[in-house]
């Protein structure tokens, strides 16, 4: 039985490219990677939104009424919803001017009982250098 | 020997992103490790037959084709990705394989190094 861990780190802006949006699906796969793994084995995935990426976060995003495609914002939403660990960079929050109000961070709505966190940097230095491997997109 | 899983979100054609990385996984298989490569995203277009070599465009079809033969080497994508451009399983080349994103995850659990390209 062995878990490893997978850090996905968001830099890219969304909807101006698909990777944004393939961190967020990629990582909600870890839930059903098991089917290929042996029993006990785990793969699990945590999210970091760091620079740009952060923008991939914010709340009320239109992709459906505008490009008739889902949201990041309710991709982000599901990773909440499975208990996925979100993090979010503070210093790069700041940086645009978003604070807790105009970002998502829970996913109550739906059902999701785990809130996305604020972080310095330097907290997702450390999630980093707890994986196995640091997926960036 | 270890095993190298390499994924790509870059586009065949607007990018030099898939030939590195391919270049790395025939390094890599050369010096007798295993290599799983994973497509998504524009990454997929890799995954369209009847492509035609022309100096100007990156042309990979023929090392893939040799790296499958080693039997080292495997090659995936992502088959959502790959339907919502128009690619289907017919148009596939021969030895290439379509799953969903959970075999890249499933590859990355025993892999000794997984190398990420995000970007487009």
């Amino acid at each position: 039985m062995a878990t490893t861990k997978l850090a996905f780190i968001v830099r890219s802006l969304p909807y101006k490219t698909e990777a944004s949006r393939l961190a967020l699906t990629h990582a909600i796969a870890s839930q059903t990677v098991e089917i290929y793994l042996n029993d006990g084995d785990l793969v699990e995935a945590s999210i970091s939104y760091v620079g740009d990426g952060v923008l991939n976060c914010l709340k009320g995003q239109q992709g459906m009424k505008h490009y008739g495609i889902t949201t990041i914002e309710g991709h982000a939403k599901n990773s909440l919803l499975l208990d996925m660990r979100v993090l979010i960079c503070k210093e790069d929050l700041d940086r645009f001017g978003l604070t807790e109000e105009t970002i998502l961070m829970d996913a109550e709505d739906i059902g999701g009982e785990i809130k996305a966190n604020i972080v310095s940097y330097s907290e997702i230095q450390k999630e980093m250098e707890t994986a196995n491997h640091i997926l960036v997109c | 020997m270890g095993k190298l899983t390499i994924g790509t979100f870059s586009s065949l054609v607007g990018s030099l992103s898939l030939d590195f990385a391919v270049k790395l996984a025939e390094a890599a298989v050369k010096k007798g490790h295993k290599v799983d490569f994973w497509m998504s995203g524009n990454a997929t277009m890799l995954a369209k037959k009847g492509q035609k070599a022309f100096k100007d465009y990156s042309y990979l079809a023929k090392t893939l084709q040799e790296l499958i033969a080693t039997g080292n080497f495997q090659i995936t994508a992502c088959e959502a990705c790959a339907e919502a451009r128009g690619y289907h399983k017919e148009d596939c080349p021969d030895g290439f394989i379509r799953k969903s994103m959970d075999w890249y995850l499933a590859s990355t659990f025993d892999a000794d190094r997984v190398l990420h390209i995000g970007g487009d």
